[in-house]
């Protein structure tokens, strides 16, 4: 069994890293892939020297979030036993989540649910609704 | 970082109580000798630039980059418009590898190129070339536009085959590094001492069209809302928002005006349309006048040829195809093939130009501003003869927005607000440009970087106060500057973009590039 953990550096997470566990315990085998999106678009507008330092900029940010969120996550699963690895990248959340899944042919994503609240979710809905909505692999929402 | 932002906070709240009381007296004669001491500095470089062709009123230089672009057109066979879809496709991520995601795209390096383009070349300096040749000056600038499409892509390829990739991750890229590097790889002479000309004209272009012109233009619309006040008072304030970002750091306010500028392009450009549409039944009227006008000058000073000058001349200063400019904005785009990025950079002059320039124009043409004699069907000179007499008496941005005005009442109030964001997003991005040069030929470096910043905003406060004509011609002269050295570069770096066009065509054929599924 495959599963994708979708993160997204908030509390809530851990809930779903946890929920993860206990899904991994119950299997045979279990590979546990953890995926943290840097929300980022192809399309945005960016000035020239933006552009200019874009490459180091990339680089510090994955490397930021394999510090602060993916390694302290893939680091429990492998104390409890499992076998876990990371993967970060750019992206709109939802559909990288999805591709991830897909590509690696895993049998569910399991992800919080949205921790934006308000209006924000209102105008532009949240990463997590729209992954329940699109994806190409059943997906676990744990509360 | 606060510190520094409390700096220039301070000199406004200072100027804008302190400058009203100087402003009636000091003003008009600092503007005078401001204008004088310019005029006087550059005449002799302006002069040598825009030389006729012994024995023709042409000026050589706009040969110089017409033949440039014919060449270039001729050379890779039409590339313009054999890999237009192609260029669309590489835009649109067709063929960007996932894996790459978070790196500058095709789309981010051609957006933030054209922020640096389209701006008061467009609005005033269409304006310009329509009031002075005439609505014929249109046709020469679209088919100016369109072989520079050509230009364009051979100089972004070289953008980005010879450019710096540092150890921290920086990339630094233009025709300096090109030339340089490309004369060393082909083994010829004297590379080094071309790009270091070429950067010496870099940085008088970035210090004219890419900031005396803008200030001096925002200047002048801002005049139209406010009533008549000196330049200094604008050049200071545009000073003190520009040294913010570029000295101050204040990275919000350009990332704000980078969104903030495409939306406003949008803006103008479907205001045009409007004015189009609501006046369908002239659209037809209006072309004929351009192709009338482009081989009969329809009365205008300089007849024919006074529309193609200022055709070509306003279509190279608004695209600025083969000045290399672009080169160093195209350069920092993630990709494994330099090519890719020429094909996407040949969209660059077709929107600026053919269409965002030609818009212009027919508003112009259309809201009859222009004033035709109706017993010739030519148009009436004004009384100095130099230009086509006007409804106002407007030239150059006030024109275009005294055209859209008679659409559209409102619409003058939008256009002094995007007129304000397109010289300031020009500013920056020329700021970038301007400052690549000065490290290119001074080394990178806190302190000698902050020398040009400060520099570049000194000249903000001068292009506000000098009057239109120095200013106009010194700024074309600078940047037509560049273009005399690029394009001989060009000619010799040329062979090295055809076999990447041959190698990359190849394998395109082959199914050796994909399209990656998204």
């Amino acid at each position: 069994m495959k599963l994708v953990i979708g993160l997204d550096g908030q509390s809530s997470g851990e809930k779903a890293l946890d929920f993860a566990k206990s899904m991994a315990a119950n299997a045979d085998s279990c590979e546990l892939i953890v995926v943290y999106v840097i929300e980022w678009s192809p399309f945005s507008f960016q000035t020239a020297e933006e552009n200019a330092e874009r490459h180091k900029r990339r680089e510090e940010e994955i490397s930021i979030a394999m510090e602060r969120v993916v390694d302290p996550a893939v680091s429990t699963l492998k104390e409890a036993g499992l076998n876990a690895r990371a993967i970060v990248r750019h992206g709109d959340v939802a559909d990288t989540i999805d591709d991830i899944a897909h590509a690696e042919g895993a049998s569910q994503i399991i992800i919080a649910r949205s921790s934006a609240g308000g209006l924000t979710t209102r105008l532009f809905g949240s990463s997590t609704a729209s992954l329940v909505m699109h994806a190409r692999v059943p997906v676990t929402v744990v509360v | 970082m606060k510190k520094l932002n409390a700096i220039p906070m301070a000199m406004l709240a200072y100027l804008s109580i302190a400058l009203p009381a100087y402003a009636q007296e000091a003003a008009s004669s600092l503007d005078a000798r401001v204008n004088e001491a310019f005029s006087n500095a550059t005449g002799w470089f302006v002069n040598f630039i825009f030389m006729s062709i012994p024995g023709t009123n042409f000026p050589w230089i706009v040969m110089w980059l017409v033949i440039g672009a014919s060449i270039f057109t001729i050379y890779f066979a039409a590339v313009q418009f054999r890999f237009f879809g192609h260029a669309i496709s590489l835009v649109k991520g067709d063929y960007s590898d996932p894996n790459d995601a978070g790196e500058v795209s095709h789309f981010q390096a051609l957006a933030t190129a054209l922020s640096g383009t389209v701006g008061l070349g467009n609005i005033a300096g269409v304006a310009v070339a329509v009031g002075i040749g005439g609505p014929g000056a249109t046709f020469w600038m679209i088919l100016a536009g369109l072989l520079g499409m050509a230009s364009k892509f051979t100089e972004c390829t070289l953008g980005v085959k010879y450019r710096n990739e540092y150890p921290d991750g920086t990339v630094s890229g233009g025709p300096m590094y090109y030339i340089s590097k490309g004369f060393d790889e082909l083994g010829l002479p004297g590379g080094k001492i071309l790009a270091v000309l070429f950067s010496v004209f870099c940085i008088l272009g970035a210090l004219g069209g890419g900031n005396m012109f803008q200030a001096n233009q925002a200047h002048a619309q801002i005049v139209q809302i406010t009533g008549d006040f000196p330049g200094w008072i604008t050049g200071l304030l545009f000073a003190a928002v520009v040294f913010a970002v570029i000295v101050g750091g204040i990275k919000s306010i350009a990332k704000v005006t980078e969104k903030i500028v495409p939306f406003m392009g949008l803006l103008y450009v479907g205001a045009a349309i409007i004015v189009l549409v609501v006046n369908y039944d002239m659209i037809g009227w209006a072309f004929s006048q351009i192709f009338v006008g482009a081989f009969t000058g329809l009365g205008v000073a300089g007849g024919l040829v006074g529309a193609l000058i200022q055709g070509f001349k306003r279509a190279a200063f608004s695209n600025e195809a083969g000045v290399g400019s672009a080169a160093i904005a195209h350069s920092a785009v993630k990709t494994k093939e330099p090519i890719t990025e020429g094909f996407v950079s040949l969209l660059e002059p077709l929107i600026d130009t053919v269409v965002i320039c030609t818009m212009t124009a027919l508003v112009i043409i259309i809201s009859q501003q222009l004033i035709i004699d109706q017993a010739t069907g030519n148009y009436m000179l004004n009384e100095a003869g130099t230009a086509i007499a006007t409804v106002d008496g407007n030239g150059g941005v006030a024109l275009t927005s005294a055209a859209f005005g008679s659409a559209i009442g409102w619409f003058p109030f939008v256009l002094a607000i995007a007129v304000i964001l397109f010289a300031f997003s020009t500013m920056i991005s020329w700021s970038y440009y301007g400052l690549k040069a000065w490290t290119y030929l001074f080394g990178e470096g806190k302190t000698t970087e902050l020398v040009f910043k400060i520099i570049f905003c000194i000249f903000i406060v001068i292009g506000a106060a000098a009057s239109l004509g120095p200013v106009i011609d010194f700024s074309d002269a600078a940047i037509f500057a560049m273009a005399v050295v690029n394009i001989f570069c060009l000619y010799f770096l040329m062979k090295v973009v055809k076999a990447e066009l041959n190698s990359y065509s190849a394998r395109l054929k082959s199914g050796e590039i994909k399209r990656f599924s998204h």
